[in-house]
Protein backbone atom coordinates (compact mmCIF):
# COMPACT_ATOMS: atom_id res chain seq x y z
CA UNK A 1 0.00 0.00 0.00
CA UNK A 2 1.60 3.34 -0.94
CA UNK A 3 1.31 5.70 2.03
CA UNK A 4 0.44 9.45 0.68
CA UNK A 5 3.24 12.16 0.66
CA UNK A 6 1.70 14.20 2.95
CA UNK A 7 1.28 11.64 5.67
CA UNK A 8 5.02 11.05 5.64
CA UNK A 9 5.85 14.23 5.71
CA UNK A 10 3.65 14.98 8.70
CA UNK A 11 4.42 11.60 10.39
CA UNK A 12 8.31 12.81 9.54
CA UNK A 13 7.78 16.03 11.18
CA UNK A 14 6.13 15.09 14.17
CA UNK A 15 9.53 12.01 14.59
CA UNK A 16 11.44 15.28 14.37
CA UNK A 17 10.18 17.12 16.64
CA UNK A 18 9.56 14.46 19.21
CA UNK A 19 13.39 12.87 19.03
CA UNK A 20 11.94 9.96 19.20
CA UNK A 21 13.92 6.22 18.12
CA UNK A 22 13.18 5.48 14.86
CA UNK A 23 9.97 5.70 13.36
CA UNK A 24 8.28 2.46 13.34
CA UNK A 25 4.54 3.27 14.03
CA UNK A 26 2.22 5.42 12.22
CA UNK A 27 -1.36 6.83 13.59
CA UNK A 28 -4.46 6.22 11.25
CA UNK A 29 -7.46 8.24 12.80
CA UNK A 30 -11.07 9.20 11.97
CA UNK A 31 -13.07 11.41 13.24
CA UNK A 32 -16.68 10.59 13.16
CA UNK A 33 -18.18 13.93 12.62
CA UNK A 34 -16.03 17.35 11.26
CA UNK A 35 -18.77 19.90 12.32
CA UNK A 36 -21.07 19.65 14.99
CA UNK A 37 -24.04 22.01 14.43
CA UNK A 38 -25.18 23.73 17.30
CA UNK A 39 -29.10 24.27 16.30
CA UNK A 40 -32.37 25.30 18.90
CA UNK A 41 -31.93 21.88 20.56
CA UNK A 42 -28.28 21.14 21.25
CA UNK A 43 -27.75 20.07 24.41
CA UNK A 44 -23.74 19.17 24.18
CA UNK A 45 -22.00 16.57 21.86
CA UNK A 46 -20.13 13.90 22.56
CA UNK A 47 -17.58 12.97 19.42
CA UNK A 48 -15.73 9.81 18.81
CA UNK A 49 -12.33 9.56 17.17
CA UNK A 50 -11.09 5.82 16.05
CA UNK A 51 -7.44 4.61 15.27
CA UNK A 52 -5.42 2.43 14.99
CA UNK A 53 -1.63 1.96 15.02
CA UNK A 54 -0.01 0.79 12.35
CA UNK A 55 3.85 -0.33 11.16
CA UNK A 56 5.21 2.10 9.13
CA UNK A 57 7.10 -0.29 7.32
CA UNK A 58 5.57 -3.86 6.43
CA UNK A 59 8.25 -6.10 8.67
CA UNK A 60 8.77 -3.44 11.28
CA UNK A 61 7.26 -5.65 14.84
CA UNK A 62 4.71 -3.36 16.64
CA UNK A 63 5.18 -3.06 20.40
CA UNK A 64 2.78 -4.68 23.21
CA UNK A 65 1.51 -1.58 24.71
CA UNK A 66 1.02 2.29 23.76
CA UNK A 67 -0.12 4.85 25.52
CA UNK A 68 -2.19 7.68 23.63
CA UNK A 69 -3.04 11.19 24.57
CA UNK A 70 -5.29 13.36 22.59
CA UNK A 71 -6.08 17.32 22.98
CA UNK A 72 -8.37 18.97 21.40
CA UNK A 73 -8.23 23.02 21.91
CA UNK A 74 -10.44 25.28 20.86
CA UNK A 75 -10.64 28.41 19.33
CA UNK A 76 -8.59 30.63 21.33
CA UNK A 77 -9.73 33.53 24.15
CA UNK A 78 -8.69 36.53 26.23
CA UNK A 79 -9.84 36.17 29.71
CA UNK A 80 -9.36 38.04 32.93
CA UNK A 81 -9.22 36.41 36.21
CA UNK A 82 -9.78 37.86 39.46
CA UNK A 83 -9.48 37.75 42.65
CA UNK A 84 -11.67 39.06 45.86
CA UNK A 85 -10.56 39.70 49.23
CA UNK A 86 -12.63 40.74 52.52
CA UNK A 87 -12.46 44.56 52.40
CA UNK A 88 -14.32 46.28 55.33
CA UNK A 89 -16.53 43.14 55.62
CA UNK A 90 -17.46 43.25 52.11
CA UNK A 91 -15.99 40.89 49.35
CA UNK A 92 -14.27 43.60 46.63
CA UNK A 93 -12.24 42.47 43.43
CA UNK A 94 -8.93 43.15 44.56
CA UNK A 95 -6.62 41.70 42.07
CA UNK A 96 -6.88 40.29 38.73
CA UNK A 97 -4.65 38.65 35.85
CA UNK A 98 -5.01 38.67 32.18
CA UNK A 99 -5.03 35.30 30.32
CA UNK A 100 -4.09 35.89 26.67
CA UNK A 101 -5.40 34.08 23.82
CA UNK A 102 -5.54 30.50 25.91
CA UNK A 103 -7.87 27.96 24.56
CA UNK A 104 -11.73 28.35 24.84
CA UNK A 105 -12.29 25.07 25.25
CA UNK A 106 -9.65 21.83 26.38
CA UNK A 107 -10.16 18.41 26.04
CA UNK A 108 -7.06 16.30 27.50
CA UNK A 109 -8.23 12.63 26.87
CA UNK A 110 -5.26 9.84 27.13
CA UNK A 111 -5.90 6.30 28.30
CA UNK A 112 -4.11 6.79 31.78
CA UNK A 113 -3.11 9.49 33.91
CA UNK A 114 -0.89 11.70 31.72
CA UNK A 115 2.18 11.21 34.72
CA UNK A 116 2.42 7.36 34.06
CA UNK A 117 2.58 8.10 30.14
CA UNK A 118 5.55 10.35 30.14
CA UNK A 119 7.88 12.13 32.83
CA UNK A 120 7.80 15.80 33.72
CA UNK A 121 10.08 17.33 30.96
CA UNK A 122 8.52 15.14 28.48
CA UNK A 123 4.93 16.54 29.34
CA UNK A 124 6.30 20.23 29.32
CA UNK A 125 7.84 19.98 26.35
CA UNK A 126 4.97 18.41 24.57
CA UNK A 127 2.46 20.71 26.60
CA UNK A 128 0.89 17.12 28.33
CA UNK A 129 -1.99 18.35 30.51
CA UNK A 130 -3.59 20.69 31.61
CA UNK A 131 -0.50 21.27 34.50
CA UNK A 132 1.70 21.66 31.20
CA UNK A 133 -0.09 23.35 28.86
CA UNK A 134 0.87 26.67 27.59
CA UNK A 135 -1.33 29.71 29.55
CA UNK A 136 0.27 32.80 29.15
CA UNK A 137 -0.55 35.85 31.13
CA UNK A 138 -0.04 39.05 31.38
CA UNK A 139 1.65 40.02 35.06
CA UNK A 140 2.25 44.28 34.39
CA UNK A 141 3.79 44.03 31.57
CA UNK A 142 5.46 40.87 31.17
CA UNK A 143 3.65 38.20 29.24
CA UNK A 144 5.13 34.64 30.89
CA UNK A 145 3.15 31.14 31.56
CA UNK A 146 3.20 30.94 35.01
CA UNK A 147 4.53 27.46 37.27
CA UNK A 148 1.70 25.02 37.32
CA UNK A 149 0.95 25.76 41.31
CA UNK A 150 0.27 29.49 40.66
CA UNK A 151 -2.68 30.62 42.16
CA UNK A 152 -4.22 32.61 39.25
CA UNK A 153 -3.65 30.09 37.21
CA UNK A 154 -4.80 26.46 39.58
CA UNK A 155 -7.89 28.97 40.08
CA UNK A 156 -8.37 30.04 35.96
CA UNK A 157 -8.04 26.05 35.48
CA UNK A 158 -10.56 25.12 38.01
CA UNK A 159 -12.97 27.60 36.66
CA UNK A 160 -12.77 26.51 33.56
CA UNK A 161 -12.98 22.38 34.39
CA UNK A 162 -15.93 23.72 36.52
CA UNK A 163 -17.69 25.38 33.57
CA UNK A 164 -17.15 21.97 31.45
CA UNK A 165 -14.83 23.70 29.33
CA UNK A 166 -11.63 22.17 30.59
CA UNK A 167 -11.06 18.54 30.89
CA UNK A 168 -8.70 16.11 31.56
CA UNK A 169 -9.74 12.53 31.30
CA UNK A 170 -7.43 9.87 32.20
CA UNK A 171 -9.65 7.08 31.04
CA UNK A 172 -11.20 9.12 27.33
CA UNK A 173 -9.15 6.72 25.33
CA UNK A 174 -9.93 2.86 25.36
CA UNK A 175 -7.95 0.52 23.45
CA UNK A 176 -10.08 -1.63 21.74
CA UNK A 177 -7.50 -4.44 21.04
CA UNK A 178 -3.86 -3.35 21.58
CA UNK A 179 -3.60 -1.32 18.27
CA UNK A 180 -7.44 -0.21 17.78
CA UNK A 181 -8.60 2.50 20.27
CA UNK A 182 -11.62 4.91 20.12
CA UNK A 183 -11.25 8.30 21.67
CA UNK A 184 -14.76 10.08 23.12
CA UNK A 185 -14.66 13.79 22.90
CA UNK A 186 -17.34 15.31 24.84
CA UNK A 187 -18.85 18.95 24.23
CA UNK A 188 -20.66 20.66 26.56
CA UNK A 189 -23.83 22.41 25.89
CA UNK A 190 -22.28 25.88 26.06
CA UNK A 191 -19.35 24.79 23.87
CA UNK A 192 -17.75 27.90 22.08
CA UNK A 193 -18.37 28.33 18.58
CA UNK A 194 -15.31 27.87 15.81
CA UNK A 195 -12.28 25.65 14.36
CA UNK A 196 -10.67 23.52 17.01
CA UNK A 197 -7.75 21.20 16.66
CA UNK A 198 -7.26 17.34 17.55
CA UNK A 199 -4.00 16.81 18.31
CA UNK A 200 -3.19 12.67 19.10
CA UNK A 201 0.12 11.73 20.05
CA UNK A 202 0.98 8.14 20.53
CA UNK A 203 3.72 7.29 23.10
CA UNK A 204 5.33 3.84 24.60
CA UNK A 205 7.69 3.76 27.43
CA UNK A 206 7.65 7.45 28.09
CA UNK A 207 8.43 8.08 24.52
CA UNK A 208 6.49 10.02 21.84
CA UNK A 209 6.44 7.72 19.12
CA UNK A 210 4.10 9.42 16.27
CA UNK A 211 1.75 12.41 16.32
CA UNK A 212 -1.03 13.56 14.14
CA UNK A 213 -3.81 15.90 14.03
CA UNK A 214 -6.88 16.50 12.55
CA UNK A 215 -9.82 19.29 13.31
CA UNK A 216 -12.92 20.08 13.52
CA UNK A 217 -15.74 22.82 13.60
CA UNK A 218 -18.56 24.04 16.17
CA UNK A 219 -20.68 25.89 13.85
CA UNK A 220 -24.80 27.55 14.91
CA UNK A 221 -26.89 26.25 11.95
CA UNK A 222 -30.15 27.03 10.97
CA UNK A 223 -32.68 29.89 12.95
CA UNK A 224 -29.73 30.01 15.67
CA UNK A 225 -26.97 30.95 13.09
CA UNK A 226 -29.53 33.28 11.51
CA UNK A 227 -30.74 35.00 14.96
CA UNK A 228 -26.85 35.18 16.15
CA UNK A 229 -25.74 36.77 12.56
CA UNK A 230 -28.53 39.43 12.57
CA UNK A 231 -27.59 40.59 16.44
CA UNK A 232 -23.35 40.79 14.91
CA UNK A 233 -24.25 42.30 11.64
CA UNK A 234 -26.91 43.90 12.05
CA UNK A 235 -27.50 45.46 15.74
CA UNK A 236 -29.57 48.31 15.58
CA UNK A 237 -32.06 46.16 12.82
CA UNK A 238 -31.73 43.81 15.17
CA UNK A 239 -32.59 46.01 18.16
CA UNK A 240 -35.82 47.62 16.82
CA UNK A 241 -36.81 44.24 15.58
CA UNK A 242 -36.58 43.21 18.82
CA UNK A 243 -38.02 46.32 20.73
CA UNK A 244 -41.23 46.16 18.42
CA UNK A 245 -41.47 42.12 18.81
CA UNK A 246 -41.85 43.96 22.76
CA UNK A 247 -44.80 46.36 21.87
CA UNK A 248 -46.99 43.88 19.96
CA UNK A 249 -46.59 41.12 22.44
CA UNK A 250 -47.24 43.78 24.58
CA UNK A 251 -50.60 45.09 22.95
CA UNK A 252 -51.25 41.75 21.89
CA UNK A 253 -51.66 40.43 25.69
CA UNK A 254 -54.32 43.66 25.84
CA UNK A 255 -56.35 42.22 23.86
CA UNK A 256 -56.52 38.63 23.95
CA UNK A 257 -56.87 39.62 28.05
CA UNK A 258 -59.06 42.43 27.82
CA UNK A 259 -62.02 41.88 30.09
CA UNK A 260 -64.09 45.70 29.78
CA UNK B 1 -37.92 20.97 27.08
CA UNK B 2 -34.45 22.68 26.06
CA UNK B 3 -33.99 25.32 24.08
CA UNK B 4 -30.41 26.57 22.93
CA UNK B 5 -30.32 30.19 23.19
CA UNK B 6 -28.22 31.77 20.59
CA UNK B 7 -26.53 34.60 22.02
CA UNK B 8 -26.40 33.93 25.24
CA UNK B 9 -25.08 30.18 24.13
CA UNK B 10 -26.73 27.94 26.31
CA UNK B 11 -29.67 25.27 26.39
CA UNK B 12 -31.92 26.47 28.69
CA UNK B 13 -35.47 24.68 29.68
CA UNK B 14 -38.33 26.74 27.77
CA UNK B 15 -40.69 25.67 30.81
CA UNK B 16 -38.41 27.33 33.89
CA UNK B 17 -37.91 30.33 31.80
CA UNK B 18 -41.63 30.70 30.79
CA UNK B 19 -42.85 30.47 34.39
CA UNK B 20 -40.39 32.91 35.58
CA UNK B 21 -41.57 34.99 33.18
CA UNK B 22 -44.92 34.51 34.58
CA UNK B 23 -44.16 35.33 37.79
CA UNK B 24 -42.16 38.49 37.45
CA UNK B 25 -44.56 39.60 34.92
CA UNK B 26 -47.38 38.77 37.86
CA UNK B 27 -45.64 41.00 40.44
CA UNK B 28 -44.60 43.57 37.95
CA UNK B 29 -48.09 43.84 36.96
CA UNK B 30 -49.20 43.95 40.71
CA UNK B 31 -47.39 46.40 41.86
CA UNK B 32 -46.58 48.53 38.61
CA UNK B 33 -43.00 48.33 38.65
CA UNK B 34 -40.82 46.66 35.65
CA UNK B 35 -39.63 44.16 37.69
CA UNK B 36 -35.61 44.17 36.21
CA UNK B 37 -34.44 44.38 39.89
CA UNK B 38 -36.06 40.59 40.35
CA UNK B 39 -35.62 38.66 36.97
CA UNK B 40 -31.66 40.08 36.09
CA UNK B 41 -30.86 38.19 39.46
CA UNK B 42 -32.95 35.37 38.58
CA UNK B 43 -31.20 35.13 34.96
CA UNK B 44 -27.92 35.37 36.42
CA UNK B 45 -28.82 32.76 39.00
CA UNK B 46 -30.00 29.97 35.69
CA UNK B 47 -26.39 30.61 34.23
CA UNK B 48 -26.94 33.14 32.23
CA UNK B 49 -23.90 35.64 31.72
CA UNK B 50 -24.79 39.05 33.64
CA UNK B 51 -24.22 41.49 30.66
CA UNK B 52 -26.70 38.74 28.04
CA UNK B 53 -29.09 39.02 31.10
CA UNK B 54 -29.34 42.89 31.77
CA UNK B 55 -29.74 43.64 27.77
CA UNK B 56 -32.50 41.09 27.33
CA UNK B 57 -34.38 41.88 30.20
CA UNK B 58 -34.69 45.39 29.24
CA UNK B 59 -37.07 44.28 25.89
CA UNK B 60 -38.91 42.33 28.77
CA UNK B 61 -39.24 45.23 30.91
CA UNK B 62 -40.46 46.97 27.44
CA UNK B 63 -43.32 44.29 26.92
CA UNK B 64 -44.73 44.05 30.00
CA UNK B 65 -44.85 47.80 31.12
CA UNK B 66 -46.69 48.12 27.42
CA UNK B 67 -49.49 46.06 28.34
CA UNK B 68 -49.55 47.77 31.64
CA UNK B 69 -49.47 51.24 30.23
CA UNK B 70 -51.92 50.59 27.65
CA UNK B 71 -54.58 49.19 30.38
CA UNK B 72 -53.22 52.63 32.66
CA UNK B 73 -53.71 54.55 29.40
CA UNK B 74 -57.51 52.94 28.72
CA UNK B 75 -58.45 54.12 33.06
CA UNK B 76 -57.26 58.05 31.66
CA UNK B 77 -54.40 57.08 35.30
CA UNK B 78 -51.53 58.56 33.07
CA UNK B 79 -50.33 62.36 33.55
CA UNK B 80 -48.24 62.37 30.20
CA UNK B 81 -46.55 65.97 30.66
CA UNK B 82 -44.89 64.89 34.28
CA UNK B 83 -43.65 61.84 31.70
CA UNK B 84 -42.67 63.51 29.67
CA UNK B 85 -40.91 66.21 31.76
CA UNK B 86 -39.15 62.90 33.81
CA UNK B 87 -37.94 61.09 30.15
CA UNK B 88 -36.46 64.55 29.02
CA UNK B 89 -33.84 64.26 32.57
CA UNK B 90 -33.91 60.19 32.21
CA UNK B 91 -32.32 60.29 28.75
CA UNK B 92 -29.43 62.27 30.28
CA UNK B 93 -29.04 60.44 33.01
CA UNK B 94 -29.32 57.12 31.25
CA UNK B 95 -26.21 58.15 28.84
CA UNK B 96 -24.57 58.93 31.93
CA UNK B 97 -24.91 56.08 33.21
CA UNK B 98 -24.07 54.25 30.32
CA UNK B 99 -20.43 55.66 30.48
CA UNK B 100 -20.13 54.81 34.17
CA UNK B 101 -20.96 51.13 33.54
CA UNK B 102 -18.24 51.00 31.04
CA UNK B 103 -15.94 52.63 32.72
CA UNK B 104 -17.08 49.98 35.98
CA UNK B 105 -16.82 47.10 33.55
CA UNK B 106 -12.96 48.11 32.53
CA UNK B 107 -11.84 48.16 35.93
CA UNK B 108 -13.56 45.08 37.36
CA UNK B 109 -15.68 46.89 39.96
CA UNK B 110 -19.29 47.00 38.23
CA UNK B 111 -20.43 43.37 40.43
CA UNK B 112 -19.30 45.33 43.39
CA UNK B 113 -21.02 48.67 42.40
CA UNK B 114 -24.44 46.93 41.58
CA UNK B 115 -24.28 44.76 44.83
CA UNK B 116 -23.77 47.48 46.83
CA UNK B 117 -26.12 50.47 45.07
CA UNK B 118 -28.87 47.40 45.05
CA UNK B 119 -28.14 46.69 48.96
CA UNK B 120 -28.11 50.00 49.39
CA UNK B 121 -31.55 51.31 47.36
CA UNK B 122 -33.51 48.22 48.04
CA UNK B 123 -33.08 47.98 52.18
CA UNK B 124 -33.55 51.83 51.91
CA UNK B 125 -36.74 51.94 50.17
CA UNK B 126 -38.09 48.46 51.44
CA UNK B 127 -38.11 50.43 55.23
CA UNK B 128 -39.41 53.66 54.18
CA UNK B 129 -42.27 51.47 52.16
CA UNK B 130 -42.85 49.12 55.10
CA UNK B 131 -42.91 52.03 57.84
CA UNK B 132 -45.18 53.86 55.24
CA UNK B 133 -47.38 50.67 54.72
CA UNK B 134 -47.28 49.65 58.47
CA UNK B 135 -48.64 53.36 59.66
CA UNK B 136 -51.54 53.42 56.64
CA UNK B 137 -52.67 49.44 57.99
CA UNK B 138 -52.90 50.76 61.18
CA UNK B 139 -55.27 53.83 60.94
CA UNK B 140 -57.21 51.33 58.54
CA UNK B 141 -57.38 49.16 61.76
CA UNK B 142 -58.46 51.69 63.76
CA UNK B 143 -61.51 52.36 61.30
CA UNK B 144 -59.84 55.72 60.15
CA UNK B 145 -60.45 57.02 56.72
CA UNK B 146 -57.68 57.22 54.71
CA UNK B 147 -56.35 60.75 55.44
CA UNK B 148 -57.78 63.17 52.18
CA UNK B 149 -54.81 65.93 53.41
CA UNK B 150 -51.46 64.23 52.75
CA UNK B 151 -49.47 64.75 55.30
CA UNK B 152 -46.30 66.75 54.64
CA UNK B 153 -48.12 68.03 51.27
CA UNK B 154 -46.04 71.06 51.41
CA UNK B 155 -42.47 70.36 51.89
CA UNK B 156 -39.25 71.88 50.86
CA UNK B 157 -39.51 70.39 47.30
CA UNK B 158 -42.52 73.10 46.65
CA UNK B 159 -40.61 76.01 47.56
CA UNK B 160 -38.31 75.60 44.83
CA UNK B 161 -39.14 77.67 41.89
CA UNK B 162 -39.54 76.94 37.59
CA UNK B 163 -43.12 75.77 38.76
CA UNK B 164 -45.15 73.67 36.46
CA UNK B 165 -48.88 72.67 36.48
CA UNK B 166 -49.75 69.05 35.95
CA UNK B 167 -53.32 68.99 35.66
CA UNK B 168 -54.15 65.03 35.21
CA UNK B 169 -52.31 64.58 38.86
CA UNK B 170 -53.31 67.72 39.55
CA UNK B 171 -50.36 69.14 41.40
CA UNK B 172 -48.37 72.11 41.24
CA UNK B 173 -44.47 71.69 42.05
CA UNK B 174 -41.24 73.06 40.48
CA UNK B 175 -39.55 71.04 37.26
CA UNK B 176 -35.92 70.96 39.35
CA UNK B 177 -37.21 67.93 41.53
CA UNK B 178 -38.52 66.46 38.31
CA UNK B 179 -35.74 66.64 36.32
CA UNK B 180 -33.64 65.69 39.33
CA UNK B 181 -35.80 62.37 39.81
CA UNK B 182 -35.99 61.52 35.65
CA UNK B 183 -32.20 61.91 35.57
CA UNK B 184 -31.52 59.42 38.56
CA UNK B 185 -33.91 57.18 37.55
CA UNK B 186 -32.26 57.06 33.71
CA UNK B 187 -28.81 56.96 35.65
CA UNK B 188 -29.07 54.05 37.76
CA UNK B 189 -31.64 52.08 35.44
CA UNK B 190 -28.64 52.40 33.08
CA UNK B 191 -25.79 51.22 35.62
CA UNK B 192 -27.83 48.38 37.18
CA UNK B 193 -29.71 47.42 34.46
CA UNK B 194 -32.94 47.78 36.03
CA UNK B 195 -36.36 50.09 34.90
CA UNK B 196 -36.03 51.69 37.92
CA UNK B 197 -39.89 51.36 38.56
CA UNK B 198 -39.77 50.50 42.01
CA UNK B 199 -37.58 53.91 42.72
CA UNK B 200 -39.77 55.80 40.63
CA UNK B 201 -42.63 54.77 42.50
CA UNK B 202 -41.86 55.75 45.54
CA UNK B 203 -39.69 58.95 44.73
CA UNK B 204 -43.13 60.42 42.95
CA UNK B 205 -45.03 59.92 45.96
CA UNK B 206 -43.14 60.93 48.85
CA UNK B 207 -41.33 64.10 46.71
CA UNK B 208 -43.73 65.27 44.11
CA UNK B 209 -46.64 64.22 46.19
CA UNK B 210 -48.35 62.42 42.75
CA UNK B 211 -51.74 60.77 43.81
CA UNK B 212 -51.59 57.05 43.53
CA UNK B 213 -54.28 57.61 40.83
CA UNK B 214 -51.85 58.50 38.06
CA UNK B 215 -48.72 57.68 39.82
CA UNK B 216 -48.04 54.16 38.67
CA UNK B 217 -49.37 54.56 35.51
CA UNK B 218 -46.64 57.56 34.60
CA UNK B 219 -44.12 55.64 35.83
CA UNK B 220 -44.71 52.92 33.42
CA UNK B 221 -44.63 55.57 30.38
CA UNK B 222 -40.93 56.26 31.88
CA UNK B 223 -40.10 52.88 32.15
CA UNK B 224 -41.56 51.93 28.90
CA UNK B 225 -39.40 54.08 27.04
CA UNK B 226 -36.44 53.97 28.77
CA UNK B 227 -36.26 50.30 28.58
CA UNK B 228 -37.38 50.47 24.65
CA UNK B 229 -35.16 52.63 24.15
CA UNK B 230 -32.27 50.54 26.08
CA UNK B 231 -33.38 47.73 24.20
CA UNK B 232 -32.04 49.37 20.83
CA UNK B 233 -28.95 50.80 22.13
CA UNK B 234 -27.90 47.76 24.09
CA UNK B 235 -28.62 45.70 20.51
CA UNK B 236 -26.77 48.08 18.73
CA UNK B 237 -23.43 48.42 20.35
CA UNK B 238 -23.12 45.37 22.52
CA UNK B 239 -24.84 42.77 20.81
CA UNK B 240 -25.97 41.44 23.74
CA UNK B 241 -29.80 40.71 23.53
CA UNK B 242 -30.66 37.42 23.13
CA UNK B 243 -34.31 38.01 21.30
CA UNK B 244 -35.61 34.29 22.13
CA UNK B 245 -34.65 34.12 25.46
CA UNK B 246 -36.55 37.61 25.29
CA UNK B 247 -39.69 36.09 23.52
CA UNK B 248 -39.96 33.56 26.18
CA UNK B 249 -39.78 35.84 28.94
CA UNK B 250 -41.89 38.35 26.99
CA UNK B 251 -45.04 36.13 26.82
CA UNK B 252 -44.54 34.68 30.43
CA UNK B 253 -44.28 38.37 31.24
CA UNK B 254 -47.22 40.00 29.91
CA UNK B 255 -49.74 36.96 30.83
CA UNK B 256 -48.33 37.21 34.25
CA UNK B 257 -48.99 41.10 34.31
CA UNK B 258 -52.18 40.65 33.63
CA UNK B 259 -53.60 38.76 36.37
CA UNK B 260 -51.38 40.67 38.09
CA UNK B 261 -52.64 43.89 37.64
CA UNK B 262 -56.01 42.68 38.27
CA UNK B 263 -55.11 41.13 41.49
CA UNK B 264 -53.81 44.78 42.09
CA UNK B 265 -56.19 46.78 41.41
CA UNK B 266 -58.64 44.45 44.05
CA UNK B 267 -56.41 45.52 46.91
CA UNK B 268 -55.79 48.38 48.78
CA UNK B 269 -53.00 51.23 47.58
CA UNK B 270 -51.45 51.20 51.43
CA UNK B 271 -51.54 47.20 51.89
CA UNK B 272 -49.86 47.23 47.86
CA UNK B 273 -47.25 49.44 49.12
CA UNK B 274 -46.47 47.59 52.35
CA UNK B 275 -46.12 44.36 50.03
CA UNK B 276 -43.81 45.63 47.77
CA UNK B 277 -42.30 47.23 50.58
CA UNK B 278 -41.14 43.84 52.05
CA UNK B 279 -40.15 42.27 48.54
CA UNK B 280 -37.74 45.44 47.88
CA UNK B 281 -36.54 45.18 51.26
CA UNK B 282 -36.09 40.97 50.92
CA UNK B 283 -34.44 41.36 47.53
CA UNK B 284 -31.65 43.94 49.28
CA UNK B 285 -31.26 41.42 52.18
CA UNK B 286 -30.21 38.63 49.47
CA UNK B 287 -27.91 41.11 48.22
CA UNK B 288 -26.35 42.68 51.10
CA UNK B 289 -25.84 38.66 52.00
CA UNK B 290 -24.03 37.59 49.05
CA UNK B 291 -21.42 40.75 50.11
CA UNK B 292 -21.08 39.76 53.23
CA UNK B 293 -20.37 36.25 53.17
CA UNK B 294 -17.67 34.14 52.10
CA UNK B 295 -18.26 33.96 48.37
CA UNK B 296 -17.93 29.88 47.08
CA UNK B 297 -15.13 31.14 44.72
CA UNK B 298 -13.24 33.68 45.05
CA UNK B 299 -12.25 33.64 42.00
CA UNK B 300 -13.83 34.59 38.96
CA UNK B 301 -13.59 34.89 35.08
CA UNK B 302 -14.36 37.59 32.45
CA UNK B 303 -14.48 37.42 28.97
CA UNK B 304 -12.25 40.11 27.35
CA UNK B 305 -11.77 39.34 23.40
CA UNK B 306 -13.08 36.49 21.86
CA UNK B 307 -10.71 35.28 19.26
Amino acid sequence: MRVPAFAIAMIAAAGAAASAPAQAEKLVVSLSTHRVAVTSNFIGAELVLFGTIEPDAPRTALRSSYDLVTTVTGPNVTLRTRRKERVLGIWVNVDSREFIRVPSYLGVLSNRPIQQIADTATARKLQLGLNYIILTQRIGTDFADAVSDDPFRLNFVNLQKEAEQYREEANGVTFLTPTVFRVSIPLPANVPTGTYTVDVKLFAGGQMLSRTNTALEVIKSGFEQYVFEASQNHGLIYGVVTAMMALLIGWFATVVFRRD
Amino acid sequence: MQIYLPIADLPVNIFLVLAMGLTIGFISGMFGIGGGFLMTPLLIFIGISPAVAVASVTSHIAASTFTGAISYWRKRAIDLSLALMLLAAGILGTAAGVWLFAVLRAIDQLDLTIGLSYVTLLTLVGVLMIKEGVQAELRARRGQPATLRRPGSHNWVHGLPLKMRFKRSKIYVSLIPVWGIGFLIGFIGAVLGIGGGFLLVPMLIYFLRVPTATVIGTSMVMTLVTMTSATVMHAATNHLVDAVLALILMVGGVIGAQFGAHTGQRMRAERLRLLLGLLVFAVGLRFAYDLVVIPDDLYSIRVVRSQ
